[in-house]
Order: structure tokens, then C-alpha cells, then sequence
């Protein structure tokens, strides 16, 4: 099976059930996604298909159309994307386990609204759990990331 | 003051610890210092000075943080410590996190089971502080909870960073041929200003290190800390922000196989008919075997990747044991119930004569009320996992663990090799909240690892396994009234709080031989050792009997019950007395200055008393735990969609705050995580099993529900408090309060859902 994640084509041997997730975490080496819930119920496991966040732990591997962005893909040229950026001047993890998930959703959000409001912010980031509670500081990055995103363009 | 019975019986599960290590106990022991752990762990060119400091020939300085890291940013303030007196910055730094050592004692947590209120300055009180300590060094005590990392590395780091430094400086001022007085350090760099020279540690890294430490240090003033008492970037940032392989699941090791566990979900059962065959044969599947362990019979499943190990694990046909205990939550929480209205009582405070105070009261004066809550799920972000490899008479475990020592022993144990031959990574923790000091995924690992002939295995649950075994958040009822004076104020309180002995639950699963009895302090934590002055205050542990569910520490233990118990009561109390509630609390917490400040503060912030809107109001409640003084004030509205929290403000007394940065999160942390707990969270039973399985049926807060903020730290108090775990107790009764405010009808048991709908 083929896929192109993080710019790069893989190959490895997986059944087509298996979700997303499984195959990039235990079979393509890309830890960067996390394992929550297997339900699609938390959203540590998101990725971007298309522009769109996907929770890949309930994607089967055999429906991916799309080039897989993760969290491990998204600086480039050894320069930080500007959510990451934002996410590292707020200082918002904190045990950090459903960042890479928030961070993607927060990515595709600003891929789709270039200035979002709270009501988007909650729209976009209501499916990503953070127990930790970050998420006061993950409101204020992703405002933040828009503004560092407008000045980069 | 506790009586040294009481002290003895507190700290059981800690003296057990001692026995099972086979430690030696004596004055001796306790000074003579443990050997440095990372004398064998050098690398090429690199010196160590103490158990927290490698500096290398190339300047790359690494400090040992041996607490773990769950999240509440402990490794920067630990890292911070040494820094400051080594007179480097953090990014200068490499922070580990070290193997575990008996060198790693946490002392505080130990002072802290003492069992001394807070504020009791007495001699008594400090000598048994003292002698506390000096058992968490003679146990090796190497343990990440109770809040009391920043307070237990507070000296010993400080004073590792300051030596080292005395020691190099002296290296340099031997090469130079200068007095060591007129060289000053500068990030980690030598300068003699006088002759325009300098060296960096690492070049005399290997010098210093063959000096003999200072017999004596001085650390610096709190007026010239550059590092501590301001934010610091936490020096884990970067790694989660880009996704990097840092925890217990991300370990990757060559050859690795994948696996999970499918345990009883009756506690205490065994199959009594099961068939693995079919389940054997799927694809990727390598070997399903049985585990026995004190923490519960099931099987594990060897695989190629975890998505196999998980089918596979679905597939196994299985019948378990029925349940030695009563079957609907309603009958389990009537266990608890009855006890509190009617078991044997002991008290843990008993000021003045509550009995005698309500013999003559009147009825009109005296109020009664019975609260509850349930069990808990800690439901941390990653679920259960393990890597464990058995190669060559050799065990590795690479475990997101808050106790290494005991996993140490326990899977060597297990494995069949020395202690010494057994190698325990701690990584970090995506969330934890107790759960991590536990031992069960670090056994099963191990049991898996002896399958699989040398080759590394990660065994990771699945969500649904983490949340239906256990051990969860004891669940509690509590039984109060209170005699009302004539001006308004509490006479007499009585409080009977009922719960599970969960020191005698966590020792049934690991120092199983041993009996467990005893006081359970826990069970009143958060009531019996409040600040306030009441003239007849009683508040009694009930413990309940034959209840086989396995509880465990959860964020805040005791107080995240008896917080909410305590703070309703008490708005109870001030709205049966006429007074409003936070002047109710001026008046009891009058002794206690640093409690004053605190409920003055969030007061005064929150714009306490200043009329609302029609559909707004305020709740507010008060905490001691872990040694800091926390008030909240909670602003909610009522909205066609429900409940809205609006606002929180918190005040927090720290005594002194090492990082007010990561002291501010891990308030709102804290806050967010009693505000879940008290909004939705429950762990219910049916036909003896637990009735939710994932986040849709046992949720947390969501970004859309989550209050604005607004934190004050306040540095009064003469004793340093924690941080990690302050944040939880006032939150559900602040909230609760608020609710009474708003719709005046009390609400006693969590969680709240049952009644309302939040937004």
C-alpha cells in the first residue's frame, strides 16, 4: 500500500480496516499522531487530508485518497510552522499528549479562516480534548497564529 | 496535634515501601549520602558532580529532574533550581529525567504525611516534619505526587547548582593562578575581569570534578534569584509542539512487537470458560497468553502492530467470573450511604464537644444535609502503556510511571532478574492525574516480554479498557449538620464522610502478603484540615467495609471530594446563619491570615457582592491543600443552551512562587479538571461492570465550555505549598454555589448533569 504523508511516498504492508492511525504510528514510523480513544471522540489522532483535519483513528488506511500532513510535517525548511510557533510564545502544553491533534485542527482552521472568531475557534477545536485545561492559552495561539501567518504572507 | 499512633498509621503504605525494600534504618544511614547514580552513566568527556549535575568537556550541562513529567512543567522549575545557582540559563541546559535511584528520595511527601495541620508551627510538629524526611532518604523514596516536587528539590538542587559552581570556579582560578575571589561566572563561562580571561565549565569541568565538594554553601537571596520567581519557557515546549517522540507510546525499539491486555471486567474474577483459538489465528496475530496479577486475570496478545493486538484481544471468547459484590450502582452507592449514616466513626478532629453542643439545640437552629459523589475515571490523555524487553538476563521497561522504584522491584520480580539488572526508562506522561502510580501496565508489559524470546514488546490498552478497570477515584457520601448561632455563625459542625480505604485497596494490589489496616487519611482530606475556627468542629472517618472496587489516588485525592463536601456545607451553613458566604468566611478564617488574604483577594478581583444581571451569579469556595491556600469565585449565566460558565477567578496562597508561570496554568489545570469531574464525569456500575467505556460516555470539558481566567498569586505564607493539584478542590463546590445562587436549589451530588444542562 501507498501513501504520500509529510511530502514523502511510503510504502508499507497493511490490511485496508486498519485505521490510519495504526498504520502511520506501528508501520510507517510517524509518531507524531497520538492514539486517545479509537472512536474519533478526542482528537489526538488528527491529521489534514485535503485541507481537512481527519481523526485518522477511524479512518481505515484503504480510504485514504489524499497526501497525509501530521504534526511531524508541518515546519518546513527547519522553520517552525506559525501554529507551532504560536503554540511555543504562548507556552500551551502542558503534558502535551493532545497538542499535536489541537494543533492540526488549528491549522486546518486557518488554512479555511484566515481570522477566525471564538465562535469559529469553538467550531473547529470543540472535538479536540485537552485534560490538561490549555485551553484558554490554545484560543489565545491560534489568534496569535493568524497574525503571525498574515505577516509571513 | 497527631499522636505518633496516628503518624504510624499514616504513613503504612510508605513504611511497607520500607520493608519490602529491605532498607536498614538508622542515623547513619540517614547521613551518609547515596551514591551518584551517573557515575556509571558518563559519556565521553563528561564529569558529574552530584546526582543532578554532568557538565561535558564540550559545555553541554545536563541536569538531572527526577520527578516526572505529566504535564505540570515540573522539569523547567526543577531544571531552574540548579540553574539558578550555577548561573546559567535554561536553554543553556539539557534536562533528563535519570534512572531511578534511592539518590531521587522525595523527602516532602513523607513531611507532608506527618500529618500536622499546615499552619502548625509547634515544635512537635516540625520535629516530626524533620524525622519524616529523613525516612523518605532512608526509603529511597523516588515518587512524583501530593504536589511536592518544587518543595522537596527546593534545597537539595539549589545547593547542587551552588557547589558545582564553588568547584569550578576553584578549577579555574588553579589554571589561571587568581584568587577564586576575583573570577565571576557569567552563563556558564569564567571571566577574571582583571585579565580579560575566560574558560567555560566544560573546560574545567574535569578539574572540578576531582576537587572536594564545599563543606558549606551559601545559596542565594530570594532578591537575586534571575530565574526563579519569574516565567520560564518550559524546556518541553518545543518537543511538543513539533510532534516529537516523547512519550511511553512513541517508544520505538528495533525488532519491537506490538500487544494490549483484555482483563476481567468483574474486579477480582477469573475466566471460568475461555477459547483463544480463533483469536490466535487473525493476521499479525503472534501468541495470546494469560496473565494472573494482583491487579486483575485476563490475557495479553502478542502482535505485529497494536491494531492487530486490539482485534485480536476483541475476538477472545471468554466467560468471566461472576461478582463478589453488589451488582447495580445504586446498591454499591447505598453501601456507601449506610455508612455514613450509621458506621462506626473515627474522629480526625474533635474540637470542643459537638455532642454536647447539639444535645440542647434548638430544631429551628440546626441543619442537616447528606452529599455524594462517584467514582472516577482518570482518564488521562494517553492510555495505559508499556514497552518491556527481556534479553539476556536483562530487563528494560520503558514506562510513563510516577513511582520507578516500585516498578523496579515489582517487574524484576516478575521477570526473574536482579534489581540491578533491570533497567526502568521513565518518560513523559501525557497525563496522569495519579493513575501513572500504579503499577499494572508496567507488570503486564513485563508478563508479555517473557513471551516474546528477546524481543522489545509495547503493549498499549485500548481507551475502553483504561476507563473500565479501575482503579478509579473512590466514591464518597457525606453526612453534615450544623448548629446555627444567634449571630449567625456555625456553633457546632458535625461531618461524617464515608468512603473505601484506599491505602488498604492500593496495598492489595502490590504488597499483597502484607495486612492493611488502619486510618485512611484520605477519606477526610480537604474537611478535617481547614483553616477555619469553629468552637465545636468534628469531622469523622467512616470507612466502608467488603467493597472489592479498586480505588486509587486521583488529582487531589481526598480534597477533591471533601472540597466540594466541605465548601457546599459551608454555603449551607452561611445562608442558614443570613451571612453572605465570603463574609461568613472573614469572620472563621480570622485566625489565619494567609487564608484572609486569599479570600480577600479573590473577593476583591471577582467583584464579589457587586449586583449581576438577571441570570448571572456567583459561587465561591475555599481549599487548603498541599500546603496552599486557594479561593475561587465561579461567574455562570443561564442561556437557552444551557449553563455558561463565564468566569473564574482564582487567588492562591504559595508562600513562595518559583515559577509564577507554570503556578498559573496549573491553577486554570486544575480548575478545568474539578470543573469536568463536577460538570459530567461519573463511573457507574451495572451487573458488577462499569457502565462507560470512552470520551462520549465519561467526557471532559471542551474548549466551548471552558470560563475565562483571571490568577493572583500571593506569596504571604512562611511554608512553600504545591501547585499541581490546588487547583481541583474548590472548583466543583464554586460551582455548585454558583448554581444555588442561581436557581436556589442545592444541588448534592455530583455530577451536576443529572440536573442541569450545561452549554
Amino acid at each position: 500500500m501507498r501513501l504520500t504523508v509529510d511530502g514523502k511516498d511510503i510504502e508499507f504492508d497493511a490490511e485496508p480496516d486498519m485505521p490510519l492511525l495504526w498504520a502511520l504510528r506501528d508501520l510507517a514510523g510517524k509518531t507524531g499522531p497520538k492514539f486517545g480513544c479509537g472512536v474519533a471522540a478526542c482528537g489526538a489522532c488528527t491529521v489534514v487530508i485535503d485541507g481537512q483535519a481527519v481523526r485518522s483513528c477511524s479512518l481505515p488506511v484503504g480510504d485514504v485518497t489524499g497526501a497525509v500532513t501530521t504534526i511531524e510535517g508541518l515546519a518546513t525548511d527547519g522553520k517552525l510552522h506559525p501554529v507551532q510557533q504560536a503554540w511555543l510564545d504562548e507556552q500551551v502544553a502542558q503534558c502535551g499528549y493532545c497538542q499535536a491533534g489541537q494543533i492540526m485542527s488549528a491549522y486546518a482552521l486557518l488554512e479555511e479562516i484566515s481570522d477566525p472568531t471564538d465562535e469559529d475557534i469553538d467550531n473547529a477545536m470543540g472535538g479536540n480534548l485537552c485534560r490538561c485545561g490549555t485551553y484558554p492559552r490554545i484560543r489565545t495561539a491560534i489568534k496569535k497564529a493568524a497574525s503571525l501567518k498574515l505577516a509571513r504572507a | 496535634m497527631a499522636s505518633i499512633g496516628k503518624i504510624a498509621r499514616r504513613t503504612f503504605l510508605f513504611g511497607m515501601a520500607a520493608v519490602a525494600g529491605g532498607v536498614a534504618v538508622g542515623y547513619y544511614y540517614y547521613r551518609r549520602p547515596y551514591p551518584n547514580p551517573l557515575e556509571g552513566e558518563l559519556a565521553e568527556g563528561e564529569v558529574t558532580f552530584n546526582p543532578y549535575l554532568k557538565i561535558g568537556s564540550d559545555n553541554t550541562i545536563t541536569v538531572i529532574a527526577p520527578r516526572a513529567e505529566m504535564g505540570q512543567g515540573i522539569s523547567t522549575t526543577l531544571a531552574a533550581f540548579v540553574a539558578e545557582e550555577l548561573d546559567v540559563t535554561l536553554d543553556r541546559l539539557k534536562v533528563e529525567h535519570g534512572l531511578p535511584s534511592y539518590a531521587y528520595y522525595n523527602a516532602a511527601m513523607l513531611e507532608e504525611g506527618a500529618g500536622f495541620n499546615f499552619w502548625d508551627d509547634s515544635f512537635t510538629a516540625e520535629t516530626v516534619r524533620g524525622l519524616m524526611g529523613a525516612a523518605g532518604k532512608m526509603l529511597g523514596l523516588q515518587a512524583t505526587g501530593g504536589s511536592t516536587a518544587a518543595r522537596d528539590g527546593f534545597d537539595r538542587m539549589r545547593q547542587a547548582g551552588a557547589a558545582a559552581r564553588i568547584m569550578l570556579i576553584e578549577a579555574a582560578a588553579a589554571r589561571f593562578d587568581v584568587p577564586a575571589r576575583d573570577l565571576t561566572t557569567d552563563n556558564g563561562t569564567i571571566v577574571h575581569k582583571a585579565s580579560n580571561r575566560s574558560v567555560t565549565y566544560g573546560e574545567v569541568a574535569l578539574d572540578a570534578s576531582k576537587l572536594a565538594p564545599p563543606s558549606k554553601v551559601t545559596l542565594k537571596e530570594k532578591t537575586d534569584w534571575k530565574l526563579l520567581g519569574k516565567p520560564q519557557k518550559r524546556v518541553d515546549m518545543l518537543a511538543k509542539v513539533t510532534g516529537a517522540p516523547i512519550f511511553g507510546i512513541d517508544v520505538r525499539q528495533p525488532d519491537m512487537l506490538f500487544g494490549t491486555v483484555r482483563m476481567s471486567p468483574v474486579f477480582g474474577a477469573k475466566p471460568v470458560r475461555s477459547d483463544t483459538s480463533a483469536a490466535s489465528k487473525m493476521p499479525g496475530v503472534v501468541k495470546i497468553v494469560p496473565i494472573e496479577s494482583s491487579y486483575g486475570s485476563g490475557f495479553g496478545v502478542i502482535a505485529d502492530n497494536t491494531w492487530a493486538a486490539f482485534k485480536a484481544a476483541e475476538a477472545i471468547d471468554v466467560e468471566w467470573g461472576k461478582p463478589d459484590y453488589p451488582l447495580s450502582n445504586d446498591d454499591i452507592m447505598a453501601r456507601i450511604a449506610d455508612a455514613a449514616r450509621t458506621g462506626e466513626a473515627s474522629a480526625m478532629r474533635d474540637d470542643g464537644d459537638v455532642d454536647v453542643a447539639f444535645a440542647d439545640a434548638p430544631q429551628d437552629r440546626v441543619i442537616e444535609a447528606e452529599y455524594s459523589v462517584p467514582y472516577l475515571s482518570h482518564a488521562p490523555m494517553e492510555p495505559m502503556n508499556c514497552t518491556a524487553r527481556l534479553k539476556d538476563g536483562v530487563l528494560d521497561v520503558w514506562a510513563p510511571n510516577q513511582m520507578p522504584v516500585l516498578v523496579r522491584w515489582f517487574c524484576s520480580d516478575i521477570a526473574g532478574v536482579p534489581g540491578d539488572k533491570t533497567n526502568v526508562h521513565t518518560t513523559s506522561m501525557g497525563g496522569a492525574f495519579g493513575r501513572r502510580g500504579e503499577l499494572d501496565y508496567a507488570l503486564y508489559a513485563t508478563i508479555l516480554a517473557k513471551e516474546t524470546d528477546g524481543r522489545p514488546v509495547q503493549v498499549t490498552w485500548t481507551r475502553e479498557e483504561d476507563m473500565r478497570r479501575g482503579p478509579f477515584r473512590p466514591a464518597s457520601v457525606g453526612k453534615f449538620r450544623a448548629r446555627i448561632g444567634n449571630d449567625g455563625l456555625p456553633v457546632a459542625v458535625d461531618m461524617r464522610v464515608a468512603a473505601q480505604n484506599m491505602m488498604a485497596s492500593l496495598m492489595s494490589r502490590t504488597f499483597t502478603s502484607l495486612p492493611a489496616g488502619g486510618s485512611d487519611p484520605s477519606i477526610t482530606d480537604g474537611s478535617r484540615n481547614q483553616p477555619y475556627t469553629i468552637p465545636n468542629y468534628r469531622v469523622s472517618e467512616i470507612q466502608v467495609p467488603d467493597l472489592p472496587i479498586p480505588v486509587t489516588f486521583w488529582r487531589s485525592v481526598g480534597n477533591s471530594v471533601n472540597g466540594y463536601f466541605h465548601e457546599c456545607f459551608m454555603d449551607e451553613i452561611a445562608q442558614a446563619g443570613g451571612i453572605d458566604p465570603v463574609e461568613m468566611r472573614r469572620k472563621l478564617m480570622a485566625n489565619h491570615p494567609a487564608a484572609l488574604a486569599v479570600v480577600n483577594k479573590v473577593a476583591e478581583m471577582s467583584g464579589w457582592g457587586d449586583s449581576l444581571p438577571e441570570g448571572k451569579a456567583k459561587g465561591f469556595a475555599f481549599t487548603l491543600s498541599f500546603g496552599s491556600w486557594c479561593g475561587q469565585v465561579i461567574q455562570i449565566a443561564d442561556t437557552p443552551a444551557g449553563i455558561k460558565l463565564e468566569k473564574m477567578w482564582i487567588a492562591v496562597e504559595v508562600g513562595t512562587a518559583l515559577d509564577p508561570g507554570i503556578i498559573e496554568t496549573q491553577m486554570t489545570s486544575g480548575a478545568v479538571y474539578g470543573l469536568s469531574a463536577a460538570m459530567g464525569q461519573a463511573i457507574t456500575f451495572e451487573d458488577g461492570r462499569v457502565v462507560q467505556s470512552n470520551f462520549h460516555d465519561f467526557d471532559a470539558m471542551r474548549i466551548f465550555q471552558a470560563p475565562e481566567f483571571e490568577v493572583a498569586i500571593l506569596e504571604n505564607f512562611h511554608r512553600m505549598g504545591g501547585a499541581g493539584e490546588v487547583g481541583v478542590p474548590p472548583a466543583a463546590p464554586a460551582l455548585a454555589n454558583a448554581l444555588f445562587a442561581l436557581k436556589g436549589q442545592r444541588f448534592r451530588s455530583l455530577p451536576l448533569s443529572k440536573d442541569v444542562t450545561f452549554a
